[in-house]
């Protein structure tokens, strides 16, 4: 055993216990009926469908602690039902249960008055913030990353797009009044590591951000319902146009800085190479590196599904989604190609520039045999997909040009 | 008349019950066991692994991950002690390296990737 661990005065049998750990664990509730996943997507293949509590069917990445992923199908909506949103926990045990009656939100820090708030107060106290936003975490599509990189191996499904209500940040920092020289703001969420070892799940924005975007909010609301537990009940912060990672749930505090905040959360990963590519040579090291931040555009194909089989001159009508950062998505375009020639998408209802878009545009298959079917999207800044993926150790960020493959019979 | 008010109060009064009702304090779940299909895969030393890899998340998180040799799962297991703070010392250390680029070492990569690119429709990244 590790000095480390003595230190803190922790004997193994101890953590065990502490951590809830069961080492062979019987097969049970959950898993009996459990299908494992066909074999078309190799990251996916062999992972069980489950049913978590308050969750509908998502595929299982891994159980301590829960890491779920929408399958795609729920992507032919624009808007992510609450039961198939994604569920994204660093550490075990993740907060199972929330007394109302006893949780507050605390803003402190180098503020004027520090506050807490009750769940009657953000909802009574505040004109209620409403917004529509993709959450995806830093690492959707790791599992795709060539040469492969550690981490968890998602496939697409680690994103979703909802309706949010809640607090705007700023009316909580006007009521603080946070003091003039403040550089940043974190965010901690009450779930609490088992391992003395482990860091405190905690993030933090610079207040130039805050400043700037009065979309970010103290969400208490995901598509008109109270957040589910695993998304993070009774509120999480949303940043909307931001990777997963800042959208801390469970949250409980909110702290102003007069210096930089430190946490491992922040310093130590989700850190990007900052460089204009945001990218690295394949299976090369990070140097300078900046913490994760907006998103980069993405567009997919929800239907057909990956590996349909379609009929030569019958008409299809190709569909899907596309998101960026917010600044709001121009264009879609479609290729049967491999990216020779393009075909403008149709755009669905616009529910607002950091939401999904849906798209569709017809397709039909001129000939017998197999075709790849590529999307891009570029948004209103002009920014759009690379042909290759983008590069870096950790596997975030990735954007490459979609691909599906149909057969025409 | 004065009956009339006392039902409509009692009336106000039970829907402000049924009212607070609706909005339960405490809300709880409760979570599954570990996922019994992603168990480690017998071998040399998977016994320590599971002494000193279980503690702080499930097996999924070791058999989902790329195959890699000693180098490469040397450095995660370097990764779990020296970040994490896992309680594992030096000799268990090695076992559990060796355990894991033998268990899922290049050897099975090459195994899977023949598997994947044999497969029409395969993810094309
Ligand atoms: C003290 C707690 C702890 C112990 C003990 C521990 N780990 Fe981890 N491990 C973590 C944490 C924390 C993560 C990251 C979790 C997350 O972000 O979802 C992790 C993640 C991983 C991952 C995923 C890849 C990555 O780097 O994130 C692998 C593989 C892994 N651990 C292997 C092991 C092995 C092998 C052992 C035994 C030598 C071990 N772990 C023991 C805490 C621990």
């Amino acid at each position: 055993m590790s000095s480390n661990f003595m230190r803190t005065g922790i004997s193994r049998r101890n953590f065990l216990a502490l951590a809830g750990a069961a080492p062979a664990v019987a097969s049970g509730g959950i898993f009996d009926a459990v299908r494992a996943l066909a074999a078309e997507d190799p990251i996916l293949e062999g992972r069980p469908l489950v049913k978590y509590p308050e969750k509908t069917d998502l595929i299982l990445l891994t159980s301590r602690p829960p890491q779920l992923e929408t399958p795609m199908k729920y992507f032919a909506q624009a808007i992510t039902p609450n039961d198939a949103f994604y569920v994204r926990y660093h550490m075990f045990p993740p907060p199972t249960r929330v007394d109302l009656s006893a949780w507050k939100l605390k803003v402190g820090g180098n503020v004027d008055h520090p506050l807490e708030f009750t769940m009657d107060e953000l909802r009574s106290k505040f004109t209620p913030a409403r917004l529509v936003a993709v959450n995806q975490c830093s690492g959707n599509s790791r599992g795709y990353v060539e040469p492969r990189v550690n981490g968890g191996q998602w496939g697409n499904g680690a994103m979703g797009n909802a309706e949010w209500t809640g607090v705007r940040l700023q009316d909580l920092l006007d009521r603080a009044g946070a003091k003039p020289g403040s550089v940043d703001i974190s965010f901690r969420g009450f779930d609490t590591p088992a391992a003395p070892t482990l860091h405190h799940f905690a993030k933090s924005l610079p207040m130039t951000e805050v400043a700037d975007s009065p979309d970010i909010m103290v969400a208490y609301e995901m598509n008109g319902a109270p957040l589910p537990m695993l998304n993070g009940y009774p509120a999480r912060l949303v940043v909307p146009g931001w990777y997963g990672t800042y959208w801390v749930k469970n949250l409980e505090e909110i702290t102003v800085w007069d210096h930089e905040f430190e946490s491992f959360w922040m310093q130590k990963t989700y850190r990007i190479p900052a460089n204009h590519c945001e990218c690295v040579p394949a299976g090369t090291a990070l140097t300078r590196t900046v913490p994760i931040n907006r998103m980069k555009v993405r567009s997919f194909i929800i239907t057909p599904a990956d590996g349909t089989r379609v009929k030569v001159g019958r008409p299809v009508a190709l569909k899907g989604i596309a998101f960026d950062a917010g600044y709001g998505i121009a264009d879609v375009e479609v290729s049967d190609n491999q990216g020779s020639t393009w075909q403008r998408a149709v755009l669905g209802r616009d529910l607002g520039p950091y939401s999904f878009r849906e798209w569709s545009a017809p397709w039909t298959p001129p000939h017998r045999g197999s075709f790849t079917l590529s999307v891009r999207a570029v948004n209103r800044m002009g920014e759009s997909q690379p042909f290759e993926a983008n590069w870096n150790p950790a596997g975030y960020l990735r954007n490459v040009i979609e691909k599906i493959q149909v057969t025409a019979v | 008349m004065k009956r009339m008010v006392l039902l409509i109060l009692l009336i106000a009064g039970a829907a402000l019950l049924v009212g607070a009702g609706a909005l339960p304090q405490v809300r709880s779940i409760e979570l599954p066991p570990d996922n019994p299909m992603s168990q480690l895969k017998p071998g040399p030393g998977v016994e320590v692994v599971r002494a000193d890899c279980v503690a702080c998340h499930s097996t999924d998180y070791i058999v989902r991950q790329p195959r890699g040799d000693a180098k490469r799962w040397g450095a995660e297991v370097k990764k779990m002690i020296s970040v994490y703070g896992a309680p594992v010392d030096e000799a268990d250390a090695k076992v559990v390296v060796n355990y894991l680029a033998t268990a899922y070492g290049p050897a099975e990569a090459k195994e899977t990737k023949e598997k994947s690119s044999a497969k029409p429709g395969a993810k094309t990244p």
